[in-house]
């Protein structure tokens, strides 16, 4: 087996590789050595287990390791037997090496080393082998290890302290491994390149390797060692999404254990390499410069975390201090934080952008161990204490098993927070204790108000600016030449200016991409967003907020390791997009700024007589004078295009941008200068998103604000010319914090030049010279191209063509135009493609085909630059396999019942069935009576239902219900961003189905709040089989560079089938930013995700679906050829059906009635299944005559046979004939016997479940008439999803409605694994002695949850945790009750449960449409954000709540008293049936509800509060809040005014 | 853009008429313009479709749905909503050169093409169309628009109907000097004397001729090119010759008694009135003989548009019976939308004329005419059905079925059998197609002939105004594009 990552090869690229993981530690405050601890941190591993995954080969994991103390006992034994004399602790380090195993290698390896050390002084005192056992390790992992061997190296001076010892080893490292890729290479010893140090530290070591959690203990024989000793262990468990081995990719690193992943990490070690001229450091002198590059490339996002962590250690600052620069808590948006904490966060801000992303870090130095969360909170990390000092932390609790009345806390790591525990001091640090500390340290609000300049402050230049630029050129003529169209009017400028919205569309995009179109197109439109699926969670801007920043710093920056308050000035802007008044005030800071800033303006126009090939040039000159500005001091660059006129080009701003960024870095100079850009090209959101992404800290669109002064008046609007601006910077900030969250980046200073872009038909050239870093896959178009586009705009400004006299170009991208943009979908492909499935004629089917697929005259896709190496021997048509037996590998797309009419959704769905395809409910559940057959032998069922993130309507009995369960991760219309359907489109039936209250607005998360990385994943597939172990699990991906891992983590994650979306599908609503810029074509994503799981030889256990613009049957073949098994459809089945492309999904007013749910409206819907049988049998029959002439006879046996396509030449196209498809038509060599379609299957692990007991107990139960049962069992953190294979079994007997209350009870001791009672049915009660951990009552459809205390421990529950995060996540009905306080984002999405807890975490009742919640004791901050429905009760007595609560759906109230008396709205005892959760009429009852509930909560848990509130139950009424959504009570008063009319009637 | 939900709020309205009675007693237009407010309403029921159907496809070829000249009728829609009347002016003008004429006689395809047509109820688009040029008129928005420089290269252009005209006008503003001759004592072809003033008033034809001659554009009428000067002449003084003459040749009807008095073509019979309107004396307005129906009982032969005229204009003379038969069976009164929208459908369509009284009849044929003293007294015709055969749908008379028509007029309006082929077309030696017109492609609109290009009914055959400006419009390019290599003229 080959070592390592396979090289880049087709559209592999390891670059894209991610992880996660389960991560822990132990440790004794007192910092009391044992081999103890170690042995315990060992079994963390072990019960971690299940968050780490197996590759193809069983005993193949993702690495494993420990790290701990240097145990010194063991190195004096080793000493003594290698009559060695050892220093004592302190003055001495061990190296732990990875040493090549080729022997020559090793050889220059250790001597490299050893000469370094010499040369730094210091002593090598003797290479020790590291005893290992390999017994039990997988072939494949014995075959890449390395040679593992310790160098125990000895101070050189006596009067060195232990840190300056410390320094000295890391640049020896760092200077023994930078130069090792080179000089193997040199020396042709590849192996050299393996040599690895995993740590080198006077204070820690750690051992780790491809090893399975359980091997590490025996693989490395010093843990077991009893000399082994050490007061804390750091472990983790790795889950990477590929198999291939790598024993350096195990974690821990040198400082830390990461769970989770780093979303702007390129941009983070581009701003490291920037630093290069601007840093210094007293402590690490000329040592500083041996240790560049100081994050090298390639590795790991938590490799380089690592270094970024080491070298702020090294350079002086205090471990906790390190961590909170580089993971700050959110700050900007936090009117509660302490002012000194606040100070000490925006004074590091200018020093070191956030390193951001979902992470749970665990860190330590050997003298302190801690742990910190991302500001979201979005990984877990729970700990406990116990009363003989041991804390231990794991992403999951009950990793040890400690008996529950030695525990005196349990509790979790909150967003931002971090917890420290001082082995020397021998005590716990908690977090505010820690941050007052560091933050004290120095007067950081003096600094920053003798350093730092808010922009909006500084007064306005004295002399009022004059118009710049070239005043003889009229408006129109400089909107041309930026290439501005009606559409950008139209579409985005006006509606900005008017509502502050990035506008919505819908219908996906039809047109060619860039590369690919006749038109000249703006730079801008080559690079593609990258969004957050799977491996990383994509954040809500709007609900979450309070994480989001768009502060951004302009110009030059402090030295990252000056400890003290620099000599450089900050400015500092609210938001980067600046007014024209803004960017003079720039212009002129000098003045304004005792001389702090100087600024000047580069022109990036050039001679328009130069034409194309003057760009080239241009870029030259315009990189010079940035670098001569910057060496003459100047501080901020204006880049300009200004000067813009008939003989005067303008350079694209980003390119001109990311060159001169770019070649700053690469000069080490970019720290020391602003960049700020003045462009008319920049107006809607993806132009400043990219802006952005390549280095621009703030963006002046004056075109755009002309343009919309203009409108302004053209259109009489009634605003003033700054509102105007103002809605239109609000709108653009809006949508570039939805871009960010995408990605999962909250703030824009890390958003900055973080490059989360793919390059999509720019050449590769092209971008290693001007977007290093950037992926590109198809190649494309270089600099003169992207020169003749911007002549081509120009030469409309400014020559001759009547079109452009005096209108703008048309456009054409958002809606058909003769004179616009290509479309596939035109009037007669429309046309055609109707008449045909109605009238079934083949020959209008044909043409509908031919003016799809004959793609000569004009290019719509990457497909149409293919052609098929048919066969010299055709396969007789009869031979090939039948269309009936083709269209059963057909599906149509997702779209939910709501987005289109229930007429349009059944008639797919009747469709699909009788040709024995797939229909797809799409997000937003299914009406049961949709599940039994019709009369007529017809079915409405849709055997493909789909889970997304809002978990509308996700009752056990749809599951149960379900031949595939679709996890939606992301939509190809617009991946990473959640949606929302607004009240007045929720009418009852629709409500019904969702299970929420008519009239009342729905919301889907961007994230789903289960899935934040690829182990969450691995859990949700594995509660879906345990619902429905027959049903396929299937996950839908959208197509982007890096796809195909995740792909790979995915099939790893043990789905059974993915779908690879393009970008171009269809939806029924989107930001147009989303709708075009967003995701690529589906061609890419496939090729890569085929190429990529042939090569992790994972390919065979999954099936591969493509969807996302597929048409017709050549479609279906080169899916076919390029990996897919399976083939989605969407908008050719809709216009099949009826649909005309109106594009105004969104607005509810589709004239056909397939859009729609107004009445009026859905009558006008004429689609029969018929038509859409029809279409697909075209498609099928197409594609039969494709398989003939290719020589198949099987659709089977054409899967990823990429070797029968070719590339097609555009050689009459002007862009397109630079672009390449040689890696996207690679084809990996797999080895004898790996498959390269689907033809395994997964292995789910079921058997063990306990559920198996279960059901087998509850036997009686299950029975044709029920007898109530019983059931006692223990349980622990490896037995997950407890109940829902036994609720499946109970909705399928009984559907949603479920048994009688309580006919199954179990009793269960212990700490419950993930995803305790997920789905749980009516009729069964799970009682939990212990805690659980994250998702209890997922789902939650009818049973009920109660999780209480042990007697036997005096913890006050309500400062203990007892369940985990995002409990009861998309719950439809049933009960919970928790005895302890329970994590983030309680109830989140909750639509009918009613629960109750003592206390709860961030973002409690998050998108809550539903049911009741009772919280007894604190809540955190973020409560009832985006909370449309439901009631919830907080027991407030110190009055803090209000300040927890996001106030912007809800309404505080005091809760009234009990009524006399009641009637029969009145909230009941026991809920009466699953869809009546008996707490009655909502506006009304309060306190006889709150009562109801906490008695009840006080019968199943004993719970102590409530039993305190209920002796004084008048009095504790006064302290309740009640939060109530706004439109909730209007929506149910609304209900009651109409029933109360009916009644009347 | 646009009101989404106009469309379920408005009615949908269309201009009113004058009523027959009032409106068969004169010549004028009987279309009454719609106020500011009603038409903007009427601008507001358009969805701005995300695939606007009526602005056609960009293909020429026959029986395409929508607008012939790609109109970009959401876009001037939605400028009408927001009462900018200059710039949807602008807008229109920049794809159709003469709004005001299509505006009047078009068919619009584009309202058959309309999303809202799946429903019957199109936008009124042709009625918007109209305003907004009778408005840019009313305004004095339509000047002559120069052409920033000149090439020097003149071009004949023969034939002044609208594809004569849009082709003139297109080149002019390329900055070439385009000359059109015409054979008629004015400019104007088929929409000059074939269209009787009581759809479109000629004073609209002169307020163009006025811009297209600022622009400088030579008129010469009364030259019949063939005849009075030969090709060669032309291409001799020219570097080009665009053939844009019509296709002017009457389907005639041969069966006995077609040499009785009081049979004539169409054609013949609306021009002479159209003279008449004009203030032409009768000598001049109809030198061969008055053909007049007043008192008469006037058959009208063939179903189409040219027929009705031939009924509007039979019933301003004082017609006693007006009949018009048709070969055709009687087509459905509604069509079958789901396999034939967008396209242009076969319905049963009553004109204007149609409602200022007449009877028609349907799958007749007319076997032959019969008078008294060589004059027309009436036809015979017979019923046929018509059966699937060999070649397609073949006619069979009914046995039996034979009637007699009173007829002491007889028109014949069955159509055109392509252009007129000796002098003109024989002297440019040009190719033709196998239906008789001048073979050119519609991707470079030349001839066989060097230097000679064909476009219009010439080139296409009997088709619509609207066919012919695009025509016209896209033959300008062709040309423009041979005479410079290259060219920024819209097709």
């Amino acid at each position: 087996m080959d070592i390592g990552l396979p090289p880049a090869q087709g559209l592999y690229d390891p670059r894209n590789e991610h992880d996660a993981c389960g991560v822990g530690f132990i440790a004794n405050v007192k910092g009391v050595k044992s081999n103890a601890i170690v042995a315990q941190g060992l079994q963390i591993l072990v019960n971690l287990d299940h968050r780490g995954a197996v590759g193809a080969d069983p005993l193949l994991g993702d690495g494993a390791g420990i790290l701990i103390q240097i145990p010194d006992a063991l190195f004096r034994d080793w000493a003594k037997t290698a009559k060695v004399e050892l220093p004592k602790p302190g003055d001495y380090a061990v190296a732990m090496c990875f040493l090549p195993q080729d022997a020559p290698a090793r050889d220059v390896a250790m001597k490299q080393f050893e000469n370094f050390l010499g040369k730094s002084k210091q002593n090598l005192l003797g290479w020790r082998d590291v005893p290992v056992d390999a017994k039990g390790i997988g072939k494949a992992v014995i075959d890449s290890m390395p040679v593992i061997k310790q160098a125990v190296i000895a101070k050189g001076s006596p009067a060195m302290s232990q840190d300056a010892f410390e320094r000295k080893l890391l640049a020896i490292r760092k200077e023994t491994q930078n130069p090792l890729a080179e000089v193997a290479r040199k020396n042709n010893l590849p192996g050299l390149a393996e040599f690895y140090m995993p740590s080198l530290s006077t204070r820690t070591i750690v051992y780790k390797g491809l090893l399975l959690a359980g091997q590490v203990g025996t693989f490395y024989k010093d843990l077991t060692n009893p000399l082994c000793e050490s007061a804390l262990a750091l472990v983790h468990q790795r889950f990477s999404t590929n198999t291939f081995p790598s024993w350096r990719l195990a974690h821990p690193y040198r400082f830390i254990a990461h769970n989770g992943e780093i979303n702007t990490v390129r941009g983070n070690v581009n701003w490291m390499y920037a630093r290069r001229r601007s840093m210094e450091s007293a402590l690490l002198g000329a040592d500083l410069d041996k240790m560049w590059p100081l994050i090298p490339h390639g590795q790991s996002d938590t490799a380089c975390l690592d270094n970024a962590l080491e070298l702020l250690v090294a350079g002086g600052y205090p471990l906790a201090h390190a961590m909170m620069m580089l993971i700050p808590e959110a700050w900007a948006g936090h009117a509660h934080m302490d002012p000194k904490r606040r100070a000490f966060y925006e004074y590091h801000a200018a020093l070191m952008e956030p390193w951001d992303g979902p992470a749970a870090i665990a860190f330590t130095d050997g003298r302190q161990i801690g742990a910190t969360l991302d500001r979201n909170g979005l990984r877990p990390a729970r700990f406990i204490v116990t009363d003989d000092d041991l804390v231990v932390l794991a992403s999951e609790s009950g990793v040890l098993p400690i008996p529950e009345e030695k525990i005196v806390r349990k509790w979790r790591l909150q967003p931002g927070k971090m917890l420290l525990i001082d082995l020397d001091e021998g005590r716990i640090i908690e977090d505010e204790e820690i941050k007052n500390t560091i933050a004290g340290k120095h007067p950081y609000a003096d600094w920053l108000h003798e350093m730092q300049f808010k922009l909006a402050e500084l007064p306005d230049p004295e002399e009022a600016p004059t118009q710049r630029g070239d005043n003889s050129v009229s408006l129109l003529d400089r909107q041309q030449a930026f290439g501005y169209t009606q559409e950008d009017v139209q579409f985005f400028l006006e509606p900005m200016a008017a509502q502050g919205d990035d506008p919505i569309g819908s219908m996906g995009a039809d047109t060619p991409i860039a590369v690919l179109s006749r038109k000249p197109k703006l730079l801008y439109n080559y690079f593609k967003q990258n969004f957050a699926q799977v491996t990383n969670p994509p954040i809500d801007p709007i609900r979450e907020e309070l994480v989001m920043s768009l502060v951004s710093m302009i110009g030059p920056r402090p030295n990252l390791l000056g400890l003290a308050a620099g000599t450089h000035r900050r400015l500092e802007i609210t938001q980067p997009v600046l007014t024209n008044a803004a960017l003079e005030k720039i212009r002129s800071i000098s003045e304004l700024v005792d001389g702090a800033f100087r600024t000047a303006t580069i022109d990036i126009t050039w001679d328009a007589s130069e034409g194309a090939a003057g760009l080239k040039s241009a870029i030259e000159r315009i990189r010079l004078e940035a670098t001569e500005h910057v060496l003459q001091d100047i501080n901020i660059l204006i880049l300009s295009d200004r000067g813009v006129n008939a003989d005067r080009i303008p350079v694209p701003a980003l390119l001109a941008l990311s060159a001169v960024h770019h070649k700053l870095i690469r000069q080490g100079l970019r720290m020391q200068v602003g960049l700020v850009v003045e462009t008319g090209e920049a107006r809607e959101v993806h132009h400043f998103c990219t802006l952005a992404g390549y280095g621009a800290e703030a963006v002046n669109p004056y075109l755009a604000f002309e343009t919309l002064e203009q409108i302004r008046q053209r259109e009489g609007m009634k605003l003033s010319e700054k509102d105007v601006k103002k809605n239109y910077i609000k709108a653009i900030g809006k949508g570039i914090l939805k871009v960010m969250s995408k990605m999962g980046i909250s703030t824009y200073q890390s958003y900055c030049g973080a490059q989360i872009f793919d390059g999509v038909g720019l050449s590769t050239d092209l971008i290693a010279e001007y977007f290093t870093g950037t992926s590109t896959t198809i190649e494309g178009v270089g600099l003169l191209e992207i020169g003749e586009e911007a002549v081509r705009r120009h030469a409309n400004a400014f020559g001759d063509n009547p079109i452009y006299r005096d209108l703008l170009d048309v456009g054409g991208d958002y809606a058909y135009r003769i004179r616009g943009e290509d479309h596939a979908w035109t009037p007669d492909s429309v046309a055609k493609l109707q008449h045909a499935v109605r009238g079934n004629v083949s020959e209008d089917y044909a043409a509908f085909a031919q003016s799809i697929n004959e793609q000569n005259e004009r290019l719509l896709t990457i497909r149409g630059l293919m052609q098929f190496k048919f066969a010299e021997m055709p396969v007789p048509i009869t031979e090939v396999e039948p269309a009936a037996e083709i269209v059963k590998r057909f599906a149509t797309g997702a779209m939910s019942f709501g987005s289109i009419s229930r007429e349009a959704h059944t008639n797919l769905a009747i469709a699909m069935n009788r040709i024995g395809g797939r229909s797809n409910t799409g997000e937003g559940g299914e009406k049961a009576d949709r599940f039994t057959p019709m009369k007529n032998g017809d079915s409405m069922r849709s055997r493909i239902k789909q889970v997304a993130s809002g978990r509308f309507g996700v009752t056990t009995e749809y599951l149960v219900n379900a031949d595939d369960i679709q996890i939606k991760m992301a939509q190809g219309a617009k991946p990473g961003e959640g949606g929302q359907l607004p009240g007045h489109k929720v009418d009852k039936n629709i409500a019904k189905v969702r299970h929420s209250t008519p009239g009342v607005g729905l919301i889907s998360p961007p994230p789903h709040h289960d899935i934040y990385s690829i182990e969450d994943l691995a859990q949700l597939i594995h509660d879906l089989k345990n619902v429905n172990p027959v049903a396929r699990i299937s996950v839908k991906l959208v197509s982007e560079v890096g796809v195909g891992t995740v792909a790979a983590g995915v099939s790893k994650a043990r789905a059974d089938h993915v779908t690879i979306s393009g970008f171009e599908g269809g939806t029924g609503a989107s930001p147009l930013t989303s709708l075009t810029h967003a995701g690529s074509p589906w061609e890419i994503g496939l090729a890569e995700t085929q190429q990529t799981l042939v090569l992790n030889e994972l390919r065979g256990r999954i099936a591969v679906q493509v969807d996302g613009g597929l048409r017709t049957g050549r479609d279906v073949a080169i899916g076919a050829l390029l990996g897919a098994d399976e083939f989605g459809f969407s908008t050719a089945p809709l216009i099949a059906s009826g649909c005309i492309m109106m594009r105004k999904c969104h607005l509810n007013t589709c004239p056909v009635g397939v859009a729609t749910q107004d009445p009026v409206l859905r009558a006008r819907f004429t689609g029969q299944p018929e038509h859409v049988i029809n279409y697909f049998f075209f498609v099928a029959e197409e594609l039969r005559h494709i398989m003939a002439q290719l020589g198949f006879r099987k659709v089977e046996e054409m899967v990823g046979r990429v070797d029968l396509l070719n590339m097609k030449q555009a050689v009459d196209h002007w862009k397109a004939k630079g672009v390449d498809l040689s890696k996207l038509l690679y084809q990996p060599k797999p080895k004898p016997g790996v498959a390269i379609k689907v033809s395994e299957t997964q292995n789910h692990g079921l058997e063990g479940a306990l559920d198996h007991k279960l059901i087998k107990s509850a036997k009686a139960a299950l029975g044709k008439t029920p007898k109530p049962v019983q059931i006692n069992e223990t349980v622990n953190n490896v037995n997950r999803t407890v109940g829902a294979m036994l609720s499946g079994e109970v909705a399928r007997r009984h559907g949603h409605a479920g048994l009688p209350d309580d006919t199954i009870q179990i009793t269960l001791t212990g700490t419950a694994g993930q995803s305790f009672g997920a789905f749980l049915a009516r009729g069964v009660t799970l009682t939990l002695v212990g805690d659980g951990n994250d998702y209890v009552g997922k789902g939650l459809s009818g049973g009920r949850v109660i999780v209480r205390q042990p007697e036997n421990v005096s913890r006050s529950p309500l400062e203990n945790i007892i369940v985990g995060n995002t409990v009861l996540y998309g719950a439809i009905a049933g009960e919970a009750y928790f005895e302890g306080v329970a994590g983030e984002r309680f109830a989140v999405r909750n639509s009918g449960a009613v629960a109750v807890a003592e206390g709860c975490g961030d973002h409690g009742c998050e998108y809550m449409t539903g049911g009741v919640v009772v919280v007894l004791g604190q809540t955190g901050r973020n409560f009832a954000a985006g909370m449309s429905g439901g009631v919830a009760y907080v027991y407030d007595p110190e009055k803090g709540f209000a300040n927890q609560c996001n106030p912007s759906m809800v309404a505080l109230q005091a809760v009234k008293p009990a009524e006399g008396s009641a009637d029969a709205d009145a909230p009941l005892q026991r809920s009466p049936a699953v869809d009546n959760n008996g707490m009655g009429d909502m506006l009304r009852y309060d306190a006889e509800r709150l009562r109801i509930l906490v008695e009840r909560h006080l019968l199943h848990t004993g719970s102590e509060r409530a039993r305190e509130l209920l002796n004084n139950w008048s009095e504790a009424l006064t302290h309740f809040v009640k939060v109530m959504p706004t439109d909730y009570a209007r929506a149910l008063k609304d209900m009651q005014s109409t029933r109360t009319i009916v009644a009347a009637e | 853009m646009g009101k989404p939900t106009g469309f379920l709020e408005y009615e949908k309205k269309e201009r009113a008429y004058e009523k027959p009675e009032a409106r068969k007693k004169n010549y004028s237009e009987f279309l009454k313009r719609m106020d500011n407010a009603e038409i903007r309403t009427q601008a507001a029921r358009c969805m701005d479709c995300g695939i606007p159907f009526c602005q056609g496809t960009g293909s020429v070829a026959p029986g395409t749905p929508g607008c012939p000249v790609n109109n970009q009728i959401p876009d001037w829609n939605n400028l009408v909503l927001r009462d900018h009347w200059k710039a949807a002016s602008d807008n229109l003008h920049s794809t159709n050169n003469f709004p005001e004429f299509t505006g009047r006689v078009c068919p619009a395809p584009c309202e058959a093409s309309c999303v809202l047509n799946i429903d019957d109820n199109p936008v009124s688009i042709k009625t918007i169309e109209c305003e907004i040029v009778d408005r840019a008129f009313d305004e004095g928005w339509l000047k002559p628009q120069l052409a920033p420089r000149g090439t020097g290269k003149r071009i004949a252009i023969v034939g002044s109907g609208p594809a004569g005209l849009a082709c003139a006008q297109q080149l002019a503003r390329a900055g070439h000097a385009p000359t059109v001759f015409e054979k008629s004592d004015r400019i104007g072809g088929l929409l000059r004397y074939g269209i009787p003033d009581f759809k479109m008033e000629k004073h609209l034809i002169d307020k163009r001729i006025r811009q297209l001659e600022g622009e400088g554009v030579i008129f010469r009428p009364r030259m019949h090119i063939g005849i009075d000067v030969s090709v060669q002449r032309l291409l001799d003084d020219y570097q080009v010759l665009v053939l844009a003459g019509g296709a002017e040749k009457p389907r005639d009807l041969p069966i006995p008694g077609r040499e009785l008095d009081g049979v004539h073509y169409a054609m013949d019979f609306l021009t002479q009135q159209n003279k008449r309107v004009a203030g032409d004396d009768e000598n001049k307005a109809a030198p061969g003989g008055t053909i007049s129906a007043k008192g008469r009982h006037v058959v009208v032969i063939g179903g189409g548009d040219t027929g009705s005229d031939c009924i509007g204009t039979s019933n301003r003379h004082g017609a006693l019976s007006v009949t018009q038969l048709e070969i055709m069976p009687q087509p459905p009164a509604k069509e079958n939308k789901a396999t034939t929208w967008p396209d242009w459908p076969l319905k049963l369509r009553t004109s204007s004329s149609h409602e200022e009284g007449c009877e028609r009849d349907f799958a007749v044929v007319t076997k032959r005419a019969i008078g008294e003293g060589g004059k027309v007294t009436a036809l015979i015709c017979a019923r046929i059905e018509w059966v699937r055969g060999a070649r397609g749908m073949e006619m069979k008379e009914v046995a039996g079925s034979e009637f007699e028509l009173k007829a002491d007029l007889v028109l014949l309006a069955m159509g055109f059998a392509g252009p007129v082929v000796p002098g003109l077309v024989d002297q440019t030696r040009a190719t033709l197609d196998p239906r008789g017109n001048v073979a050119a492609s519609t991707g470079d609109y030349k001839t066989s002939t060097d230097k000679i290009f064909a476009c219009g009914d010439m080139r296409r055959g009997q088709s619509l105004v609207v066919w012919a400006i695009r025509e016209g419009r896209q033959c300008a390019r062709a040309v423009d594009e041979y005479l410079m290599g290259s060219s920024s003229l819209p097709r």
